[in-house]
């Protein structure tokens, strides 16, 4: 049991909230009322390595692993939760999918891109009637000749109106429930997809969601990952994934609220006295130090386990349900310590609280996660499964 | 061309600093950054590196977490680092300057480039004193810089304009804002360092004593700036209120 940081990963973290104080906080409180979405810090980002930690260098990746990837992920949220979307849209979505079920042309064709910032990637899994129970998707791929023929809407899918490439999941033989589902990459630009952004959202302003619809898209054949039936698994492994980037995020954001308040709470004075005096302002503190420090372990050892290469679904899920509830109960306790000026646009706290919400509901609600949690203590279905 | 550049660990510019019970300045808690315009003249001596295939060695003095900054420098891109933790008690500009020197006439250079400045003791003086044992041509506060054969073309700032001045190598260049953006460290940057040569020397590996390098000059007090006094309103009507506050403006604060 070790609970330093070695090195590098300490030198990773300070690189990335220099990057994350230089370079992104100077306009993110214009860049997120402006709902304005940064592609140049993304590909900033790209050339400094940051969406590369888990791709072999060989595909224009570095292998510092999902350990570095978490710690930046926590840095960039800290500072801009919007911006953070990149290592779940790109590294841990289409990037790492392609790597371990894309063939030797695709990889070719679309990690150096999506390691380097050069190209936008996107997961398409949600629809309008398919949230939480993802295998009730509608969306089919109908294979003809050299093309998969592509129909169906997705709804919800981070980075759609500005993505270059998206991972879609949908039925290329709906009889067979999840086992008749396959896992695509879809050029947006190809005919037939029409993506709306959704432009009036709560929070993570410049992270822009939009729905996608395929209308006869044709898809080349070699677009498939893996086999066609394993989508369903391919989704799940991906969730697992994507699940690091957001409980990353989490921390971020719970440590933002928590750096803030200590701030207010050291300056602002009430009754003669700064606030940070009062008991009852010291609690809320307290409890947001610990919830912090509960969730960004809990990180560490879910992306500890990746790096290691064992089974860590349910790690995982406890990581993101702690931590996406932690990121809300210290918005809402730096809300309170600000009070008014919370409440005000004028600091960022009232962003910090609006951003938080969004931890609790993607990739799997803190619902879903309490299942998988509570079923496999239960003994009615373990969650570590290896695939 | 060999580049060798002076880097110091010094307190964040954002860190609050306070004093312990025997009055010094508490390191505790303090994060620590590289000096600001040490990281330019890191920055020059890659950029002179690149154009030139050269070979950058970065020298750090102060304690084992001075590795810090050397392996920040590392891995930006120099090639070789070298970490010497005298452990003395006090120090000076001499002291450092005196260790430096011996340090570095140990190696082989053309250039060795440096901070103008530490941002926390802020004495300026340490490249100017190694040039001065090494015998050496120095230019400060440097915001362009040219190497052309065996000269160096340095732009300094004066004052109210800039001055052109032109030293033969080797020489000490100190480098000053404006000088040049540095880069971030890649994370591919940041592997690589670990596998880079880090040379670790204490006094008596440069073949000095503690009594060789006793400090010349030393500091007698520190003393925190005093917190900002309360405001005070001036209350009552206008003209009244403008009346009291000249008054207390003459007689209290006696500023008028
Ligand atoms: C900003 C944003 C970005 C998103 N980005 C993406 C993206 O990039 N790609 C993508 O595919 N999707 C994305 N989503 C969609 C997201 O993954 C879904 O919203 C999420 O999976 C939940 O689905 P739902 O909102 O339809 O809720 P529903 O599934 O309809 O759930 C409604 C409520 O019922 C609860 N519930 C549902 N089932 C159960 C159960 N079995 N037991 C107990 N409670 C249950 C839920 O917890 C929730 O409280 C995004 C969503 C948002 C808001």
């Amino acid at each position: 049991m070790n609970f330093d940081l070695p090195e590098e990963l300490q030198d990773i973290k300070r690189l990335a909230r220099d990057f994350a104080v230089s370079e992104v906080l100077p306009t993110v409180d214009a860049d997120d009322k402006a709902h304005r979405f940064r592609r140049d810090l993304v590909e900033k980002m790209g050339e400094l390595g940051f969406l590369g930690c888990v791709i072999p260098e060989e595909y224009g990746g570095n292998g510092l692993g999902y350990l570095a990837l978490a710690i930046l992920a926590e840095e960039i949220a800290r500072v801009h939760s919007s911006l953070r979307i990149i290592f779940a849209a790109n590294t841990l979505g289409p990037a790492i999918t392609i790597w371990r079920h894309g063939s030797e042309e695709l990889k070719q064709k679309y990690l150096p891109g999506l390691t380097s910032g050069k190209l936008l990637g996107c997961f398409a899994m949600t629809e309008p009637n398919a949230g939480s129970d993802v295998a009730s998707m509608k969306a089919r791929a109908v294979l003809e000749g050299d093309y998969y023929i592509l129909n169906g809407s997705k709804m919800w899918i981070s980075l759609a109106p500005v993505a270059d490439i998206a991972l879609v999941y949908a039925y290329t033989d709906p009889s067979q429930r999840a086992k008749g589902m396959s896992a695509f990459i879809v050029d947006m630009k190809s005919e037939g997809i029409t993506v709306e952004a959704i432009t009036e959202k709560l929070g993570n302003w410049s992270s822009p969601v939009g729905t996608i619809t395929f209308e006869n898209c044709k898809v080349p054949k070699e677009n498939l990952l893996g086999r066609e039936g394993q989508g369903f698994a391919i989704c799940m492994q991906q969730l697992d994934n994507t699940r690091l980037a957001s409980a990353a995020g989490a921390v971020g954001v719970a440590q933002a609220c928590l750096d803030a308040a200590i701030e207010y709470a050291n300056t602002r004075e009430q009754f003669g006295q700064p606030i940070g005096r009062f008991q009852m302002i010291q609690d809320m503190i307290a409890q947001m130090c610990v919830d912090i420090e509960a969730a960004r372990l809990l990180t560490y050892r879910a992306a500890f386990l990746k790096d290691k290469g064992v089974p860590n679904t349910l790690e995982t899920s406890m990581a993101k349900l702690f931590a996406s509830e932690a990121a809300n109960k210290c918005a809402d306790y730096a809300l309170r310590i600000y009070s008014a000026y919370g409440y005000s646009e004028e600091y960022p706290v009232a962003r910090f609280f609006r951003d938080a919400k969004y931890y609790q509901i993607v990739e799997g609600t803190s619902n879903i996660h309490k299942l998988i949690i509570s079923q496999d203590a239960l003994g009615y279905r373990k969650a570590n499964r290896s695939s | 061309m060999k580049v060798v550049v002076f880097t110091k660990q010094t307190f964040d510019t954002e860190a609050k600093i306070t004093l312990d019970d025997q009055g010094k300045i508490n390191p505790e808690g303090v994060s620590l950054i590289i000096n600001p315009y040490d990281e330019f003249a890191v920055e020059e001596a890659l950029r002179i590196k690149e154009k030139t295939k050269g070979e950058v060695t970065v020298v750090s003095m102060g304690g084992p977490k001075a590795q810090d900054v050397l392996r920040q420098a590392l891995a930006m891109g120099a090639d070789r680092a070298v970490l010497i933790t005298p452990e003395l008690e006090e120090m000076d500009e001499y002291t450092t300057a005196t260790i430096l020197a011996r340090a570095v006439s140990r190696m082989e250079y053309d250039l060795i480039l440096g901070g103008w400045r530490a941002i926390d003791d802020g004495s300026a003086q340490v490249a100017g004193r190694v040039a001065e044992i090494l015998g050496l041509p120095v230019v400060n506060m440097v915001i362009k810089l040219e190497i052309d054969g065996g000269r160096a073309l340095a732009t300094r700032e004066i004052e109210g304009g800039s001055e052109v001045v032109e030293v033969p190598l080797p020489a000490v260049i100190t480098a000053q804002k404006g000088l040049n953006e540095p880069r971030y460290p890649t994370m591919k940057g940041i592997m690589q360092a670990k596998k880079k040569p880090m040379e670790k020397l204490a006094l008596s590996d440069l073949g000095l004593t503690a009594e060789e390098v006793v400090p010349k000059v030393r500091a007698l007090k520190y003393f925190l700036p005093s917190p900002r006094a309360q405001g005070k309103i001036v209350p009552g009507e206008p003209a009244e209120a403008a009346a009291a506050l000249v008054r207390l403006l003459r007689e209290e604060a006696k500023v008028i």
